[in-house]
């Protein structure tokens, strides 16, 4: 099976790697008086290079059975289930919504502390995912800044809570409505841009925003953050041991309970799922509306949604503020969560990390991006001993999926054809 | 109810449509005819105000609409079937047309939805399939249907008969008739000349961005000029 051509390119592929690895690996700058000199680097590296040359050369011979046997393995990998369409049996769908939702509410009480924990970052992520999902997989823009109204939601708590001592109900709509401002004067000049240029130049939003809150120091106290921030309260009951002044009361006191921090880590969670199962509520509704509609038909073809008398502008600068809105409600629990916030929690990975959830998910499809934002925080956790390899198996991951299953965990399904019966 | 005076458009330097004068009156179909590159499409879209003209002006029922945004333009009862259909692939049918009716007053919109599936029973057959996956005669229909779900006066058709077979090109010209005979009017524009001029009250020969003949569609289908360059003899 050794053939001429995968001896060409091993022998190419090998001498590539050479030059390549050599010039980088393989030498180094050294000082000798008063100029600097190129030095062969320790016989360590050299030995290295060598092995990935030969690798690389075996690889490009045996490249037609190595590919081949990927391919049987990826048939031979599970089909993932397609599924039941619900969308015929609504009493059904209900059904299951209902189960489904008393589950994840009664869960947190037969679990452990840790994965409450983990569960409500996840749905965190989730949210943000939701969010994101909106611009991305609907209207299809590439919105690589989205970390940015997810700091501003943060912030916007953080900031009204330690100054103004306001809680986080109040809060709450205020980040959302703030973060979905921002979204508006941030995609007003932008969204004219297409593809590439969008990507680029949201990115640079998110860090502007992420460098702005660290050099306001007097504010935001830069890249010290802000700590202490407010837990959100049961109608005005505070989870915590002792009771702050001004305080209206302590859950524990007044349900005659024995303290426990449990009490507010399964509060947290419950929010969480509610702010998840509002948010689900919202895009979806939205979605039936005519403006939901636009996201897609835009997503499709902008010429023909002008020809339709559309402003794509405004359609897409729609998509990006109620986008950044759910980015803003994640962002303020999030910093109710943590207690603390710095300009740290908001880099660019955050905003990978959420792309590649909708990624994941099947860019649109909304119960694609739960199974993707349980898979893409469950699992480093789990991994927790390979903590440094964290990204090499994120790049795995997504190497295997585009492989795999290209169009996403669970692609947005819409119905092909239906069967009329005669 | 159209009148397009003495308009030139040009995409940098170059320019498409020069100098050209046409009308399109109420309850005609109007076909304009000529090569790949004449600058028929181009045509269509400087009425609809993009690309924006050079020079000249557009009157549409007695209004200079040249300098609108394209937006209001499509609103005020202009609708366009653009070259290459260009239906939305990932939304069913009933999807595209709805968003065909974007702008429908709620009260007319249930009633434009009917008519539109029975004028194209084809279309109600195939209501929730994705529209990329018909064939290019429904997506045709699709087309035409979702331009009709915003109620137009004046419809613009370009190329409708593109990559199609001689019976669903014979269907679709059928249902232009149709629609005319329903009392709207029809700019159509055609490369298959003989079709496009058989039906036409009146036509017009585009060539290298100017208007080289106009006449009725029965002359020019006489006309041998016409004959020579676009019916092959
Ligand atoms: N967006 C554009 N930018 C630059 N030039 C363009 C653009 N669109 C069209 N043109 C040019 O304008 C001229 C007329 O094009 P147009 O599409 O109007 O022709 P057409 O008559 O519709 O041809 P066809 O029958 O092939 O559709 C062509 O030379 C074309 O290259
Ligand atoms: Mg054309």
């Amino acid at each position: 099976m050794i053939n001429k051509q995968g001896f060409t390119n091993g022998i190419i592929a090998a001498v590539v790697l050479l030059i390549l690895s050599a010039l980088l690996m393989g030498v180094q700058l050294a000082n000798e008086g008063t100029g600097l000199v190129v030095k062969l680097k320790h016989a360590e590296s050299l030995t290295l290079i060598a092995v990935g040359a030969v690798i690389v050369f075996l690889f490009q011979l045996f490249r037609q059975p190595i590919m081949g046997t990927i391919g049987m393995a990826k048939g031979a990998l599970p089909a993932m289930p397609v599924l039941p369409d619900l969308k015929q049996n609504p009493k059904l769908k209900n059904l299951l919504m209902a189960f489904g939702l008393a589950a994840l509410l009664i869960w947190p009480f037969t679990a452990s502390r840790g994965a409450i924990d983990l569960a409500t970052l996840t749905l965190i992520y989730i949210m943000l995912g939701l969010g994101l999902n909106i611009v991305v997989g609907l209207a299809g823009l590439l919105d690589l800044g989205y970390v940015g109204f997810y700091a501003v939601g943060a912030y916007t708590y953080a900031l009204l809570s330690s100054y103004f001592g306001l809680s986080f109900w109040v809060c709450l709509p205020i980040a959302g409505l703030m973060a979905a401002f921002f979204g508006f004067i941030l995609g007003f000049p932008v969204l004219r841009l297409r593809g590439d240029y969008l990507a680029i130049v949201t990115l640079g939003f998110g860090e502007i925003i992420r460098i702005m809150l660290n050099n306001m120091t007097e504010l935001t106290g830069g890249p010290n953050g802000i700590s202490q921030i407010a837990k959100p309260t049961l109608f005005g009951l505070e989870f915590n041991r002792k009771l702050k002044e001004g305080g209206d009361g302590l859950f524990h006191e007044f349900f005659g309970l024995a303290y426990s921090g449990t009490y507010k880590v399964i509060f947290l969670y419950i929010l969480a799922v509610l702010l998840v199962v509002l948010t689900l509520f919202v895009i979806n509704r939205l979605l039936r509306m005519p403006i939901g509609r636009a996201w897609e038909a835009l997503r499709e073809d902008e010429i023909a949604c002008r020809s339709l008398g559309l402003n794509p502008t405004v359609i897409k600068l729609t998509a990006f503020t109620i986008g950044a809105a759910f980015a803003g409600f994640a962002g303020s629990f999030f910093a109710a969560r943590q207690g603390f916030i710095s300009p740290e929690s908001f880099i660019f990975i955050e905003s990978a990390i959420i792309l590649a959830i909708v990624v994941l998910g099947g860019m649109g499809s909304q119960l694609g991006i739960i199974l993707a934002a349980i898979v893409m925080t469950v699992l480093p956790e789990l991994a927790r001993e390979f903590q440094e390899y964290r990204m090499l198996m994120f790049g795995l991951l997504m190497v295997f999926m585009m492989i795999w299953r290209p169009q996403g965990l669970l692609p947005m399904k819409r119905p092909h054809m239906e069967m009329r019966s005669q | 109810m159209l009148k397009l005076q003495n308009v030139s458009t040009c995409y940098g330097k170059i320019q498409a449509l020069d100098d050209v004068t046409v009308e399109v009156k109420k309850g005609e179909i109007v076909s304009l005819i000529g090569a790949n590159g004449a600058g028929k499409s181009t045509l269509l879209m400087t009425v609809c105000g993009d690309p924006r003209l050079a020079s000249g002006s557009i009157e549409y029922m007695g209004e200079d609409i040249s300098r609108k945004k394209t937006s209001e333009i499509m609103r005020s009862g202009i609708a366009i079937v653009p070259e290459g259909r260009r239906v939305f692939s990932r939304l069913t049918v009933e999807e595209n047309l709805h968003m065909g009716g974007f702008f429908t007053e709620p009260s007319e919109f249930d009633k434009t939805l009917k008519h539109v599936y029975e004028l194209f029973p084809r279309l109600k057959e195939r209501q929730s399939q994705r529209s990329g996956t018909m064939s290019g005669g429904e997506q045709q229909m699709l087309a035409i249907g979702r331009a009709m779900m915003s109620r137009p006066k004046l419809l613009f058709l370009d190329e409708p008969s593109l990559g199609l077979a001689p019976l669903i090109i014979k269907q679709i010209f059928d249902i232009i008739e149709h629609l005319r005979d329903e009392g709207m009017t029809i700019f159509l524009v055609e490369q298959n000349a003989n079709q496009a001029l058989r039906l036409a009250d009146r036509g017009y020969v585009l060539e290298n961005g100017r208007i080289v003949l106009q006449d009725t569609g029965e002359a020019l289908l006489t006309n041998e000029n016409v004959r020579k360059a676009y019916l092959g003899g």
